[in-house]
């Protein structure tokens, strides 16, 4: 655990930059800093590797003071990623990678190896290992980073607005592939953004600092969601927290219907059988199980259903593993205002109505608080 | 008479290939004069730049230095040496080090500033020494530009070279002074020929160092 204990930075010109700043980031989690611009979620960051000395306070790793170390030893047991990357041009993109392990005296085929083995793990082809950085996108770069930062195995990993300057396809790649690689590795991540979708999606705990360096609020990203501390955060979290907040409930929990759901190739006896007042809609299915789209019950011909001439199905969502707010997200864009339900290989499971949906979410509010309680 | 036809006498004279004052002989003095003020002034203006370009402090005494240094005449200089010591080698080196101090050091300095704050952000960052960040993160991009200022620093002393000859010394401008002195412009012609082939080698010389030397990463982006 990294404790922060009152931590003050003023800078010789008077900017004071982070202001008693207390709290624990836990270990194996990521911890998000997210504010404004200029609130000093950097100079924290940076105090904790020594780039930064602390004006007041102390900074505890397991209990131990970070000033007690050489500084270099500890540095090299943090992994650090910048926004640019920071990559050395006249190395190879190979290189680049080994380069922790050859300051920690690793021979250059064994640190190699391990950076080979990292290009996978970030999702680089092995095939630019022997490129430079500028011949590499900038989301490339980034993952070359990510590498780098990792290849000695440090077991903290500070990341400084990593994937702030890549453009938002890229961008959302690179933390999908950050979470995968914390689900294998489990580091103890602190991660500083300004993007308070970035903080909600890839935070295990958020802390959120208002400018003048002050913690704002600490907390799960849901809690967050639920329970801003004052007008600061619930402003700064954006106007559409509510439906944002739905990400943290499954919908798992959403009762399916399976009945109004036939094969393109249903009997008429079938179609009968399946049409219900409830549902003025059938879902149509091909042979492989998967959705075609919707149609009224007289419409559709017996034995041979067009699917041409069927009614969009809008996307589907997938059940056991999406959150309500895909599901909700589905019922709202689609024609008939049913979603779609379907399994990992995509054969549909079953349909729900935007009405089900929004029962689900007024449960799941109201089955919340007690939940964080019992979480805390 | 022209140029050509002076150059073309002076090197089918097979009396300007042999003994102390033949070709080979003066070449040999002006490369080792040149080499050892290159040497010189690269001991001086390498590390120093470096060093200050690496902490970023100093730049403003330097330029100030290099700019007093590079208004002080070669050959004013020169004189005012060989009055102070008399004949010798220190009267010319001194010179010829002055000369070529400004642009090795000004530019190596201005070489490792304008290295990317990034990558050596990122090298503190991961537990490099700041003298490994200097010899393997900066040298390496500042490298081009540093070359370039040593190669200015190398024509410059080249060609200045010649004044050696004024204080009694040998090189190539043994047959400037002498064909003037002896009004055989022949002599004057070959050896201002001689000289400029000699740069031109220069040139050559540190493009090659440069191939050799700096990465194809690095090499692309100048
Ligand atoms: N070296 C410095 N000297 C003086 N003020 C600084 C320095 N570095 C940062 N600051 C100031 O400290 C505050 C916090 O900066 P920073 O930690 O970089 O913020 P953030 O990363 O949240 O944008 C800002 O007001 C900034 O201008
Ligand atoms: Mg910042």
């Amino acid at each position: 655990m990294i404790r922060i204990d009152s931590v003050t930075k003023r800078y010789p010109d008077g900017t004071v930059a982070v202001d008693r700043l207390s709290l624990d980031i836990p270990d194996r989690a990521i911890t998000v800093f997210v504010g404004p611009s200029g609130c000093g979620k950097t100079t924290t960051l940076r105090m904790i590797n020594r780039m930064i000395e602390p004006s007041e306070g102390t900074i505890l790793i397991d209990g131990k003071d970070i000033l007690k170390e050489p500084v270099n030893t500890l540095r090299r047991s943090m992994g650090y990623v910048i926004q640019n990357a920071g990559l050395f041009q006249h190395r190879t993109i190979i290189d680049n990678i080994a380069t922790v392990p050859r300051l920690l005296g690793w021979d250059k085929a064994r640190a190699r190896d391990r950076a080979r083995e990292l290009m996978g793990r970030v999702g680089l082809d092995p095939a630019l290992a022997k490129r430079y950085p500028y011949q590499l996108s900038g989301g490339q770069q980034q993952r070359v980073g990510v590498a780098r930062a990792l290849a000695a195995d440090p077991p903290v990993l500070l990341m400084d607005e990593p994937f702030s300057a890549v453009d938002p396809i890229v961008r959302k790649g690179l933390q999908d592939e950050l979470l995968r690689i914390q689900d294998e590795l489990g580091k103890t991540i602190v991660f500083v953004t300004h993007d308070i979708d970035e903080a909600v999606k890839i935070g295990t705990k958020v802390a959120v600092m208002r400018t003048g360096g002050r913690l704002a609020q600490f907390a799960p990203p849901a809690e967050l969601l639920t329970d801003p501390a004052d007008a600061f955060v619930e402003d700064f979290l954006g106007a559409d927290r509510g439906i944002r907040r739905l990400s943290f409930f499954p919908a798992a929990g959403l009762p399916l219907l399976t009945t109004p759901v036939v094969a393109v190739d249903a009997t008429a006896e079938q179609i009968a059988a399946r049409a219900t007042p409830d549902v003025p809609y059938l879902l149509v299915t091909g042979l492989d199980g998967r959705p075609l789209g919707w149609g009224e019950p007289h419409t559709l011909t017996a034995g041979r259903i067009d699917p041409a001439r069927l009614i969009g199905h809008g996307r589907p969502f997938e059940h056991a593993t999406e959150s309500l707010r895909a599901a909700l997200d589905c019922a709202v864009l689609s024609p008939t205002g049913w979603a779609v339900a379907v399994g990992a290989d995509g054969r549909v499971t079953g349909v729900v109505s935007q009405q089900t949906v929004a029962e689900a979410i007024r449960s799941a509010h109201a089955a919340a608080p007690a939940d964080e309680k019992a979480a805390r | 008479m022209n140029v050509l036809h002076f150059i073309q006498q002076f090197f089918s004279d097979s009396a300007h290939w042999h003994g102390y004052d033949g070709i080979p002989t003066r070449l040999r003095e002006h490369v080792q004069y040149s080499l050892i003020a290159l040497g010189i002034a690269a001991a001086i203006g390498l590390p120093v730049g470096l060093v200050t370009g690496h902490t970023g402090r100093g730049g403003n005494s330097l330029a100030l230095i290099a700019t007093a240094a590079r208004a002080l005449p070669s050959f004013g200089l020169l004189v005012l040496m060989f009055v102070l010591l008399g004949l010798g080698h220190l009267p010319v080196m001194i010179p010829l080090v002055v000369l070529a101090v400004p642009p090795i050091l000004v530019t190596t300095y201005e070489a490792m500033r304008s290295v990317d704050p990034s990558p050596v952000d990122a090298a503190r960052g991961m537990g490099m020494a700041e003298s490994r960040i200097l010899f393997h993160v900066e040298l390496p991009v500042a490298l081009p530009l540093i070359l370039s200022g040593l190669r200015s620093a190398a024509i410059q002393i080249v060609s200045t070279a010649t004044i050696a000859a004024y204080v009694s010394l040998g090189g190539l401008g043994r047959y400037i002074v002498d064909g003037l002195y002896q009004r055989n412009y022949e002599k004057v012609v070959g050896g201002a020929s001689l000289v400029a082939v000699l740069a031109l080698v220069t040139l050559g010389f540190f493009w090659a160092v440069a191939r050799l030397t700096v990465s194809p990463g690095v090499r692309r982006g100048h």
